[in-house]
C-alpha cells in the first residue's frame, strides 16, 4: 500500500487515510496541534473539522494546478494556497464560532505549519485527478480528526471527568450544559490535561496499534 | 527544435515568476474576499462578547448607557499592576454613575500576569470580579475562573472597609479569603490586585464617577 503510488481507487484512498497511513498514528504528522488541542472533545472536533476543510481545499487546488506548475515554484504555490485556505477558515470560524475560535487560539493559524497538509498536496493531490485528491483530503482529514477525538475524549474523561462538556462552543448556546458528566471535576487526573498526558496517551495508542499489527502478522 | 528548446529555457524563469505572481494574487484575493464578507460578523460578535463580559461582572446592577462608548483610559503601574494604559468603562443609569469597570493586572500570578475585570460602585463596593486571562496551572490555580469554581464571587459586596485592611489577604496569610488546596500563590495575587484596584478607585473616585460622560480621565485621555 504505497502512499506515493499514483492512481488509487476510492476504497484504498479511504483505507489509507483512516488506517494504513493514518496521519496521527502512522505518519505521525501534525503532532503539535494533535497534542496541544486535544484536551476536550469540543476543541478536538473543532480543530479536526478546520483541518479537514483546509486539507480538502488545498488538495483541490494542488490537483487542479499541479500538472501546469513548473517544479521550481510548485511547492511555493502550494504553500501560498494553503496559507490562503487557512486564513479563510480562520476568519470564517471567528465570524460564526467565536467561542471555538478563542479556544483553539494560535493552533488555528498554525494549521499552515501542519506538515500533513503540504505533504498531501505535494505527494498525492498534485499527481492525481481532482476527485481522488478531494477524497484523499477528506480521508486524511478524517483520520487525523479521529485520532484527535480519541485523544480529546480520553483526556477530557480522565482530566475533567466529563465528555463533550464544551461542545456548545461548536453547536451554539443551545447546547450549553450538555455533555456527559462521568465523575466530579475535582477527582480529575491533572496529568491527563498537561502536555505529558497527551504524549503518554498517544504512546499508548501507538503501542496498542503496533500490538494488534504484530498479532495479525 | 533545438532553437525552440533554447527559447523555452530562456523564458523558464519568467514563466516561473509569472506562476508565482498569479498564485499570490489569487490567494490574496481569496483572503480579502473572505475578510470582507466576515468582517461585519466578526466585529459584531466581538462587540457582543465584550458587552457580555462587562455585563457579567456588573451582576444585577442596572444601567442604560453604551458601556463600550463610555470609556476612559488610565495608567497606574503601582496600583493597577502594569505599565500599559488600561480602559475604564462606566455604567450609568439615566446619566448617573452606577459602576466603574476597571481592568487590573495581578503581575505576580504563579505563571505570569492575571488580567482581571473589576466592577466597583460609587461608594467603593465591589460588584464583581472576573478573570479576563491567565496562565495558571489547569486544575489548581484555574479555580479563579467562574466555570471552575465560585471562588471569585466572594469579592462581591466587599470594600476597603470590609474586611479591614489587615484582613485583605488569603487565610494562610491571616486574612479573610480562601486559598485553594495546592495553590496559594494564585489567589494571593488576585486578592492583592483587587485590593489595589479598590485603593485606586478610592483615590480617583471623583474623576471615575463624574456625573456626565464628558469628564476627563484622571491621568489619561478619552478614547474616540
Amino acid at each position: 500500500m504505497d502512499p506515493y503510488n499514483a492512481r488509487m481507487n476510492a476504497a484504498s484512498i479511504l483505507r489509507n487515510g483512516l488506517r494504513d497511513q493514518n496521519p496521527g498514528l502512522v505518519q505521525l504528522l501534525g503532532l503539535c496541534p494533535l497534542l496541544a488541542v486535544s484536551t476536550s472533545v469540543g476543541s478536538a472536533l473543532g480543530l479536526g473539522l478546520a483541518t479537514i476543510a483546509v486539507l480538502v481545499t488545498s488538495n483541490a487546488i494542488a490537483a487542479a494546478t499541479g500538472r501546469w506548475l513548473l517544479p521550481e515554484v510548485r511547492l511555493a504555490v502550494f504553500v501560498l494556497a494553503i496559507a490562503g485556505a487557512v486564513t479563510a477558515v480562520e476568519l470564517s470560524m471567528s465570524a460564526w464560532w467565536p467561542g471555538l475560535h478563542d479556544t483553539l487560539g494560535i493552533f488555528l493559524p498554525l494549521i499552515v505549519t501542519n506538515c500533513l497538509v503540504l505533504a498531501r498536496a505535494e505527494s498525492f493531490a498534485s499527481r492525481n485527478p481532482l476527485p481522488s485528491a478531494l477524497l484523499d483530503g477528506v480521508a486524511m482529514g478524517l483520520g487525523f480528526m479521529l485520532v484527535l477525538l480519541a485523544l480529546g475524549a480520553s483526556r477530557e474523561l480522565l482530566g475533567h471527568g466529563s465528555l463533550g462538556a464544551d461542545l456548545h462552543l461548536l453547536l451554539g448556546q443551545a447546547a450549553r450544559g450538555g455533555g456527559l458528566r462521568v465523575f466530579d471535576e475535582r477527582h480529575g487526573l491533572l496529568l491527563a490535561l498537561l502536555p505529558p498526558g497527551a504524549f503518554i496517551l498517544l504512546g499508548l495508542m501507538l503501542a496498542w496499534r503496533n500490538w494488534r499489527l504484530q498479532k495479525a502478522a | 527544435m533545438a532553437t525552440r528548446n533554447a527559447e523555452q529555457l530562456r523564458f523558464r524563469p519568467l514563466r516561473a515568476a509569472a506562476m508565482l505572481a498569479i498564485a499570490a494574487v489569487c490567494s490574496v484575493g481569496l483572503v480579502s474576499f473572505v475578510h470582507d464578507i466576515t468582517r461585519p460578523r466578526i466585529e459584531a460578535s466581538e462587540r457582543a462578547q465584550r458587552v457580555a463580559q462587562l455585563a457579567a461582572v456588573l451582576g444585577p446592577a442596572r444601567y442604560d448607557n453604551d458601556l463600550l462608548a463610555d470609556v476612559v483610559t488610565v495608567r497606574d503601574p503601582e496600583l493597577l499592576g502594569t505599565d500599559e494604559p488600561l480602559p475604564v468603562h462606566r455604567a450609568r443609569l439615566a446619566g448617573r454613575p452606577v459602576a466603574a469597570l476597571l481592568v487590573a493586572v495581578a503581575p505576580d500570578g504563579y505563571s505570569g500576569a492575571i488580567r482581571l475585570l473589576i466592577a466597583v460602585d460609587p461608594v467603593g463596593r465591589l460588584l464583581g470580579v472576573r478573570v479576563l486571562s491567565h496562565k495558571e496551572t489547569p486544575g489548581l490555580g484555574d479555580a479563579i475562573e467562574t466555570r471552575k469554581s465560585g471562588w471569585i464571587d466572594a469579592f462581591a459586596g466587599r470594600s476597603l472597609e470590609d474586611p479591614a485592611a489587615d484582613r485583605w489577604k488569603v487565610r494562610r496569610d491571616g486574612g479573610d479569603f480562601d486559598q485553594f488546596t495546592g495553590a496559594t500563590v494564585t489567589p494571593r495575587a488576585v486578592v492583592r490586585a483587587v485590593r489595589n484596584a479598590l485603593v485606586y478607585v478610592d483615590r480617583h473616585r471623583d474623576e471615575l464617577f463624574a456625573e456626565q460622560t464628558e469628564a476627563q480621565a484622571p491621568t489619561g485621555r478619552r478614547e474616540r
